[in-house]
């Protein structure tokens, strides 16, 4: 097993504070703006980025949770490991919002088509925006995302994995190749 | 009636660590871990907040069967189970005994055998002989096999419920005092929660008359099969000792039915003894919760005004069966999770 680091903790903050700029500049401002984070490490993105839109505007940007397991379509073969269930928490409401999904790894896309649809059971949010820590490519579907930390070209095998303080003890992101096995994790 | 007849195989459910294989049936709680518990449980605080949503309904079964074969009344936990599986977007279709060609004499296992032909998931089973899940489960190898009640045996999904309504009001199960007053006899609830309760650490007390504790758990009892149970609860037929600083009360429902051999001297002696009062629960710790699987003899296992009082999670108990159901049936389809 390879890896190889491709943002160190400078490189996530650096990031971090330019999509909350980028988010902000776009919106002209925070009003009716939701950040949504996807579990698990979209949710902890989610609330960084709130911090820095809290700490550059002085505006409290609600920040709500988002489980998209059960709105998947590419749940792996039983046995596998599967991501944990988790409460989905929006008490803040979506209609008529302008909603940031965040997400950690951009990949096929599919994780973003569930949480849309996971979030249309909601409300009708006036736009959905969405912001990634790294985009890797091969999507599978017709899926972009509006605010990226950093793009990063990546082979089929090789897997991405990203660590942060609140979860793995550390911030970074690593390139992973993989001795034979099969694996995608995202 | 003897425990001795209800012990159960558990390699048939197919355990579930994190290197075995999935688990592909739920017919009781002793084959299940600790951990296997404890995601169960988790992954219901995720279903419930769905069944709080204005929409209740996500796309996770969309395609799957099931069928609810019920050879015995029920109402909750046919309604409960059906509401899970809707909700989570399968397609459930009910089938009772009467009705069916069950009422013509069709075994049960070739009744399964057809099921299973017709391309369905999951079946879940009510019935009155104790071991029918486990027939199933021995037999169909192509469907999932969730034991909803045999006979005197089990009844794993009402124990998951019990756990998760105890673990959401003291977030820990460990070191609970637990008391299960009643029928235990007769009471395949009394034994999952047995199973459940021990497997997460808290202290199981029985209590109820003699007549109505398993032989093989009194510790008069010369029986000569050890019970599984033995070393996990304790007995005290005297409620008001058993019932001293309990963090859970659970009354069980008094099955008149089967009461016709002799069991109880009278009802009224019943009432006086072991009914779950306001004055007994002055007895227990100042913040226990009170539960009954359901249906209640309100008046006869329980008082009224404990049934409907302030320490009742009677409610909660059956909107957490929901919860509960779908995160089984979520998980014999797709998988355990875990976090990742």
């Amino acid at each position: 097993m390879v890896e190889r680091k491709i943002m160190n903790r400078e490189d996530v903050r650096r990031a971090l504070t330019r999509v909350a700029h980028e988010i902000l500049e776009r919106n002209r401002g925070a009003e009716d703006l939701v950040i949504v984070g996807i579990y698990t490490r979209g949710v902890h993105l989610a609330r960084r980025i709130a911090a820095n839109l809290a700490e550059f505007e002085g505006i409290d940007v609600p920040v709500a949770t988002l489980d998209v397991s059960l709105y998947r379509d590419d749940l792996r073969a039983r046995g596998q490991s599967q991501p944990r269930v988790q409460p989905t928490d929006i008490p803040m409401g979506i209609q008529g919002k302008r909603v940031v999904l965040v997400d950690d790894v951009l990949y096929t896309g599919r994780t973003i088509r569930a949480a849309m649809d996971a979030l249309v059971d909601f409300g009708r949010p006036e736009q959905i925006q969405l912001a990634i820590l790294l985009d890797r490519g091969h999507r599978e579907l017709p899926i972009r995302a509006d605010y990226v930390g950093q793009n990063l070209p990546t082979a089929f095998e090789e897997r991405v994995k990203v660590r942060l303080m609140e979860t793995d003890g550390t911030d970074e992101v690593a390139l992973i190749l993989d001795d034979p096995v099969d694996s995608d994790e995202e | 009636m003897s425990l001795s007849r209800t012990i159960n195989t558990p390699e048939i459910g197919g355990g579930l660590g994190q290197e075995s294989a999935p688990r592909l049936h739920v017919l009781d709680l002793d084959d299940f871990s600790r951990e296997e518990i404890f995601e169960v449980l988790n992954s219901a605080r995720g279903m419930k907040e769905v069944l709080g949503r204005d929409i209740k309904k996500v796309p996770a079964l969309r395609g799957k069967v099931i069928v609810t074969l019920f050879y015995e009344a029920s109402t909750r936990t046919r309604i409960s189970f059906e509401e899970a599986g809707k909700v989570l977007s399968a397609d459930v279709i009910n089938m009772s005994a009467s009705g069916s060609s069950a009422e013509k004499g069709e075994s049960l296992l070739n009744t399964g055998l057809t099921i299973q032909a017709m391309g369905v998931d999951t079946i879940v089973i009510r019935h009155p002989h104790s071991g029918a899940a486990h027939l199933l489960a021995q037999h169909l190898d192509k469907v999932s096999i969730i034991n909803a009640g045999d006979g005197l045996h089990a009844h794993p999904t009402q124990a998951l419920l019990d756990l998760y309504t105890v673990q959401d009001k003291f977030e820990n199960l460990e070191g609970l005092k637990v008391v299960i007053v009643g029928d235990v006899l007769h009471s395949r609830v009394a034994r999952s929660d047995i199973w459940g309760f021990a497997k997460m650490g808290a202290k199981v007390v029985l209590s109820g008359p003699p007549t109505l504790m398993p032989p093989d758990l009194m510790r008069s009892s010369k029986s000569m099969v050890r019970s599984p149970f033995a070393s996990l609860v304790e007995v005290e037929t005297d409620l008001d000792k058993a019932i001293e600083g309990a963090d859970v009360v659970m009354a069980l429902r008094l099955q008149k039915e089967r009461q016709h051999a002799g069991f109880l001297p009278s009802m009224r002696e019943y009432i006086r003894r072991w009914q779950v009062t306001d004055t007994r629960l002055g007895l227990a710790a100042p913040s226990a919760m009170v539960m009954h699987p359901g249906p209640m003899n309100e008046g006869i296992e329980i008082s009224n005004s404990v049934a409907h009082g302030g320490r009742s999670m009677i409610e909660e108990q059956v909107t957490n069966g929901v919860a509960v159901r779908m995160a089984l049936l979520y998980e014999l389809t797709i998988g355990p999770g875990q976090e990742l």
